[in-house]
């Protein structure tokens, strides 16, 4: 089943349309990555998912259901952008609080708090809890209940760099169990190796849609070659070259069969060279605009 | 059911915990007792005097204070969810707007409740026990009729700060609208009836004007804690009218149930449309 269908979905706040004929498809065990500039539309597709928007045209289907209905929801977790809960619940009080709005056993909290390495502050107010804490707690919500989807907006924000890996590693293990995952990040260096494809919206329209190699096909941009070289009188030299990916195979055979050839590094085009190429022009536009 | 019922708890027992359900208990006790005993005060006597002059008094300061409290408790249920971001999270879970809604309303609705029945009935074990020759049945009857509709009166005013509530964006223009609420239904409405008494000189059908009476919860409220006695000098004012109302008492009763409805049901339309 797909988790995910979106159908030539246009949507808008007032008179200001800021979506446009989106239509995207994410299945099960999949992670998409959803990034784009501020203001881009990420956080109101999401919301469109959960169904809390409708939108003004096309479709959204969640889990083999229209967008907001309870079956949907309730197999659905979801980390708002900002997390706040309310400052007089402790923090086991929140999940205890969201568990049973979610209609799952209470008993399962303690394992997410546990999870999410909040055990020692869960009986303290919420109201004390740092940035990090609260990010924390957010994602222990949006795990009750062991959903088929989730929603992370900006998930690693306020993490520290253990909990980041640790939350990409739980992504990972979770898309292996079969849950589909839609990320939101601004944070792109790191998230590679996370995702399965990456969606790239840049005002409201989607740019780009696919996994990375394909984006990079896509883009065409060019593959560094970074070459180290002995010469005769024993220094070692180095060389950097890009290359377009069509000739990278030839580059390397030549290089691999010079023998002063010592090392070759090869980086392909970042999700971040990516990013930037998608979104290239847009900064201009969004001047004119203003 | 049982996410409604959720809600619901969370609300008492936040109450609870800052301890406004203690803080409005406590203050409907002292309120209480401070008009049995000194409400007669102006008259040269101290002491509590009798049943009518008692409830006439209480039911006047209850129409000031319980929609203020009501008003208090519930103006920010869904604006302030909403400026706090766990609305959002809220919309994202199985539960129906409704719900939510309906959930808030049991809660505050209950503490009222409560705080109504423990200040009151504390109040009214005071009396009892402090003051010789007290006519028990009669007080007894009057208190319980002053507790039910003072209940019935904070649940009106909780479902107008709802509909305020689900109107607007930000929470300081709920709490700006809901002292306007409460301006005119204690104060507005009854000057602008007695100005169109006095201004009308007699031109309006005197079958029609005690009608406009239903239309205001609060004079609504005073009436059916006047309706036992036949105290003519204890109705004052536009509650005269009051008197010419071809109705019966439970008439008033539900009119002031049709109050606590129609506004809950307007908030949860304005809760649907809202984005
Ligand atoms: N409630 C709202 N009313 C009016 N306009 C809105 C509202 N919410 C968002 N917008 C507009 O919709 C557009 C997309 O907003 P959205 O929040 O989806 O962006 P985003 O991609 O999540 O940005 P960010 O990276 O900053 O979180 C923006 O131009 C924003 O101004
Ligand atoms: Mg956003």
């Amino acid at each position: 089943m797909t988790a995910i269908e979106m159908c030539s979905v246009r949507h808008g706040y007032g008179r200001t349309t800021v979506l446009h004929d989106l239509s995207l498809t994410v299945g099960e065990g999949e992670v998409l990555g959803l990034f784009g500039h501020n203001g881009a539309g990420k956080t109101t597709t999401m919301k469109l998912i959960l169904g809390v928007l409708r939108p003004d045209a096309g479709e959204v289907r969640v889990l083999g259901v229209p967008a907001g209905e309870a079956r949907a929801r309730r197999e659905l977790g979801y980390l708002p952008e900002s997390v706040s809960f309310y400052p007089q619940l402790s923090g086991r009080e929140t999940l205890a609080y969201f568990a049973r709005l979610k209609g799952t056993p209470v008993s399962g909290i303690a394992g997410l708090l546990d999870q999410v390495g909040l055990t020692n502050a869960a009986d303290r107010r919420v109201r004390t809890y740092s940035k990090g804490m609260r990010q924390r707690l957010g994602l222990a919500q949006a795990l009750l209940g062991e959903p088929r989807l989730l929603l992370l907006d900006e998930p690693t924000v306020g993490l520290d760099p253990i909990a980041t890996a640790e939350l990409y590693a739980l992504i990972d293990d979770l898309r292996r169990r079969g849950t589909a995952v839609v990320l939101c990040s601004h944070v792109l260096a790191g998230v590679e190796g996370y995702i399965d494809r990456a969606a790239i919206l840049c005002q409201g329209r989607l740019r780009a849609l696919g996994s990375l190699p394909e984006l990079q096909r896509e883009a065409g941009l060019r593959w560094h070659l970074t070459s180290l070289r002995v010469d005769p009188q024993g220094r070692t030299l180095r060389y950097e070259r890009t290359v377009a990916a069509k000739d990278k195979m030839a580059w390397l055979r030549a290089l691999a069969s010079q023998p002063e050839t010592v090392d070759v590094e090869v980086r392909a085009p970042s999700l971040e060279d990516l990013y930037r190429h998608f979104q290239a022009g847009v900064d201009e536009q969004r001047r004119e605009t203003v | 059911m049982t996410v409604l019922w959720s809600i619901a708890m969370k609300e008492l027992r936040d109450a609870l915990r800052n301890r406004w359900l203690l803080a409005i208990s406590v203050l409907f006790a002292v309120l209480a007792v401070g008009i049995a005993w000194f409400g007669a005060a102006a008259s040269g006597t101290v002491g509590f005097t009798n049943v009518p002059a008692t409830m006439a008094s209480l039911s006047t300061l209850a129409t000031l204070l319980i929609p203020l409290i009501a008003l208090m408790l519930a103006y920010d249920a869904i604006v302030g969810e909403d400026e706090a971001g766990t609305l959002l999270l809220l919309l994202s879970y199985p539960l129906g707007r409704e719900q939510l809604l309906l959930g808030k309303f049991v809660g505050h609705g209950l503490i009222l409740a409560l705080a109504t029945v423990a200040g009151f009935g504390a109040a009214l074990v005071a009396i009892l026990v402090g003051v010789d020759g007290v006519p028990t049945t009669v007080l007894v009857g009057a208190f319980a009729r002053f507790a039910v509709s003072s209940m019935m009166l904070g649940w009106v005013f909780l479902a107008m700060a709802y509909v305020l509530s689900c109107r607007v964006r930000e929470k300081s223009t709920a709490a700006g609208l809901a002292l306007a609420v409460w301006f005119f239904f204690v104060l507005v409405f009854d000057w602008l009836l007695l100005a169109l008494l006095v201004l009308s000189e007699g031109r309006f059908s005197p079958q029609s004007l005690p009608w406009v009476l239903l239309c205001s919860p609060t004079d609504l409220y005073r009436l059916i804690n006047l309706s036992g006695f036949d105290a003519g000098a204890e109705i004052t004012g536009v509650l005269a009218l009051g008197r010419e109302l071809p109705m019966p008492v439970w008439g008033l009763w539900g009119v002031l149930g049709l109050w606590v409805l129609l506004p809950l049901g307007l908030a949860g339309v304005l809760f649907r449309r809202r984005v």
